[in-house]
């Protein structure tokens, strides 16, 4: 039973986290088809510029959390940047070219962006300073530390500001119609883009909050750790329906909890055949299966076969 | 006569190619061009797939893999055997087929991205087995991967032997296979299955109304390239000796299809062009280094990222000056001038609702 509830609040956290940079790839998707292979990178430069912040004033006596704020206030105006520049120079130059031309140029700028952390920050793992208090929280026979509920708490707060952002406001509103039809939206007075913009832009911002998380919470951060963290969460994405907002909550929240299940139970059900070296195996078996059952994604609409 | 002629030439020229490099730039560079023949005939393999049939797979490399491991386990000390190589050839290539069927049966109804994502899975999934399998039983070596194994033997004749003179050797066996898949790529489009391939890349339902398997197709696609990308992973583990799952990572199958798409998608020649050009251009940059040596006196930046950079710079270069590729096929590039225009020509008219 601990384990179980172990497991079960270890992959809430990782699944928030997940679900964080999922809508990043389901925003651009839903909006320009576009599968933006370089988001995982902006993920590496939000955990990158938030640990640099907090190294430089990890000393300086400032409480914890604030530190922590301000790193992350510095790394979300940082990460808008590089989207909107990889947006302007890399995609929207190629708005009508055939539909794999901007899937190259995304992998360009990710081993772009890789390289160019390499040279800035070096390819050493770097170390996150121990800022939060490292106390935890027994609840039931598990426990949970400060860092988790943050991650928790910080990414319900950004996914309830979204959902806000999506449905109620005028932004919003015009991001839907965008989605729906970029011509006719066009022609009911929406710059297209601007709001592509603007996706790509609040896209970067959660991306931004999730790589503090992700370093935070890890204690390290290193110039290719968005490659295989942006895979995880495409895949979270794809598994929730790519181009739906919920489903990308639902499916990062999935993702996480399956991972940690199988890393938890998978020795055991196997008989030790396989360990939790197979969690990777495991999350993408469960992908292909529901796949298999439902083609568009669990929340995924079911699109006729034409555009 | 002339195109006999034009053929010699080609011919003398190909056959000279690995000599002159290795006089001029000494055996490394012809052991670069070893590899570029094999990435010739996976990114032939990949073309299949993605450029005729236009499902994007972004697993490739798993078929590479199997028929690696497959040359690797019957040809090695590992398990004690060591067939010949004209029989585990066909038996990795075969392997690598069902592996394509596999993967291609439950993904019939995915389209688009989707079936992207789950070939990536695919790939993921035959990298951790092969990365995992040593316990319990020691099958794939694990994260060591198997050593040993036999070099590639004609009759008696061992191409490794004498060791000065492999890459040579290999140069010639690898041309030879290269330019067969070429002659079986050109041959498979024109065919009855290139056709449908096609119909069912441009319209599905089309295809399906005009009575085309599409499933079969389809499958016939994935097995095809599969059994490419088997065979010239045989190839790879018999030429380099070794094989460890770290040389079949995602990264590799994104260069593939790099090359595909840079190359220009369905068109045989851009495709080879594409794999010649981004399987040397990384080898070219490691040159970055002693440059900047020479031209500031000392190393600014670390010259293995900034190769890397200018890699990836020079990928965005090119699909943003050349969306469809740097040698795209005639009729494609007529399609998507075609496209652009009628494209124009409906924004004009704000009036036809019917569309």
């Amino acid at each position: 039973m601990d384990t179980f509830l172990q497991q079960l609040i270890n992959g809430i956290v990782l699944g928030s986290i997940y679900s964080l940079v999922a809508l990043g790839y389901t925003l651009v998707y839903g909006i320009m088809g576009l599968i933006n292979f370089a988001h995982g990178d902006i993920v590496m430069v939000g955990a990158m510029v938030t640990l640099t912040v907090t190294r430089l004033l990890a000393n300086s006596g400032l409480p914890g959390p604030l530190i922590l704020g301000i790193g992350v206030l510095t790394a979300i105006p940082a990460c808008m940047a590089v989207g909107y520049l990889v947006e302007r120079i890399a995609y929207r130059p190629l708005r009508n070219a055939p539909r794999l031309a901007p899937l190259i140029t995304a992998i360009g700028v990710s081993i772009l962006l890789q390289n160019l952390a390499m040279m800035l920050w070096g390819r050493e793992y770097l170390s996150f300073p121990q800022i939060l208090p490292a106390q935890t929280m027994a609840v039931g026979g598990a426990s949970i530390s400060t860092i988790q509920l943050v991650i928790v708490a910080s990414s319900c707060i950004m996914m309830a500001g979204l959902s806000w952002l999506i449905r109620k406001t005028r932004l919003g509103n015009a991001m839907r119609a965008t989605a729906q039809n970029p011509e006719v939206a066009t022609l009911m007075g929406v710059n297209v883009n601007t709001i592509i913009s603007i996706t790509f832009v609040l896209g970067s911002a959660l991306a931004a909050t999730a790589g503090m998380m992700v370093s935070a919470y890890y204690g390290i951060a290193h110039y290719d750790m968005g490659f295989i963290l942006g895979l995880k969460a495409f895949t979270a994405a794809v598994l929730g329906g790519i181009g739906n907002i919920e489903g990308a909550m639902l499916g990062g929240l999935l993702l996480g909890v399956i991972e940690s299940m199988g890393a938890g139970y998978l020795g055991t059900l196997t008989g030790g055949i396989m360990g939790s070296n197979y969690q990777d195996v495991f999350a993408f078996f469960v992908l292909i299966l529901v796949l298999v059952f439902r083609p568009s994604g669990l929340l995924g609409e079911r699109v006729g076969e034409r555009p | 006569m002339k195109k006999a002629l034009k053929r010699g030439l080609y011919a003398v020229l190909l056959a000279l190619l690995p000599f002159a490099t290795g006089m001029a730039f000494g055996k490394t560079w012809v052991r670069i061009l070893d590899f570029a023949l094999l990435y010739v005939m996976l990114a032939l393999g990949l073309n299949i797939v993605v450029g005729f049939a236009g499902l994007l797979d972004l697993g490739y490399v798993a078929f590479f893999a199997v028929g690696a491991y497959c040359y690797a386990l019957l040809a090695s000390p590992h398990f004690g055997l060591h067939l010949p190589f004209w029989l585990i050839l066909p038996i990795g290539a075969f392997a690598a087929g069902i592996f394509g069927m596999l993967l291609g049966a439950p993904t019939l109804r995915l389209r688009g991205d989707y079936l992207a994502i789950v070939t990536l899975g695919f790939g993921e999934i035959i990298r951790i087995f092969l990365n995992n399998l040593d316990t319990p039983y020691n099958i794939t070596g694990g994260p060591q991967g198997i050593d040993m194994i036999d070099p590639i033997r004609l009759g008696s004749f061992s191409l490794n032997q004498p060791t000065s003179h492999t890459v040579y050797s290999y140069y010639f066996l690898f041309l030879f296979f290269a330019l067969a898949t070429a002659f079986v790529s050109m041959r498979l489009q024109h065919s009855r299955i290139g056709r449908a391939w096609a119909a069912i890349r441009e319209d599905e339902i089309a295809a399906e109304a005009m009575g085309i398997n599409t499933r079969n197709v389809k499958l016939l696609a994935f097995a095809m390239g599969a059994s490419f990308g088997g065979l010239s992973g045989g190839l790879f583990a018999g030429f380099e000796g070794f094989v460890s799952p770290e040389s079949f990572t995602l990264m590799e199958s994104i260069m593939i299809l790099s090359m595909v798409v840079l190359g220009g998608m369905g068109h045989i020649r851009g495709v080879i062009f594409g794999a010649v050009l981004l399987s040397i251009l990384p080898e070219a940059l490691r040159y970055v280094g002693p440059i900047e040596q020479s031209l500031f006196g000392k190393i600014v930046v670390d010259p293995s990222s900034l190769r890397m950079l200018l890699f990836g710079l020079a990928l965005i270069l090119v699909m943003l000056l050349r969306p469809a590729g740097l040698w795209p096929s005639p009729a494609r590039k007529r399609e998507l001038l075609a496209h652009g225009e009628t494209a124009k020509h409906e924004n004009t008219n704000i009036y036809d609702a019917g569309r």
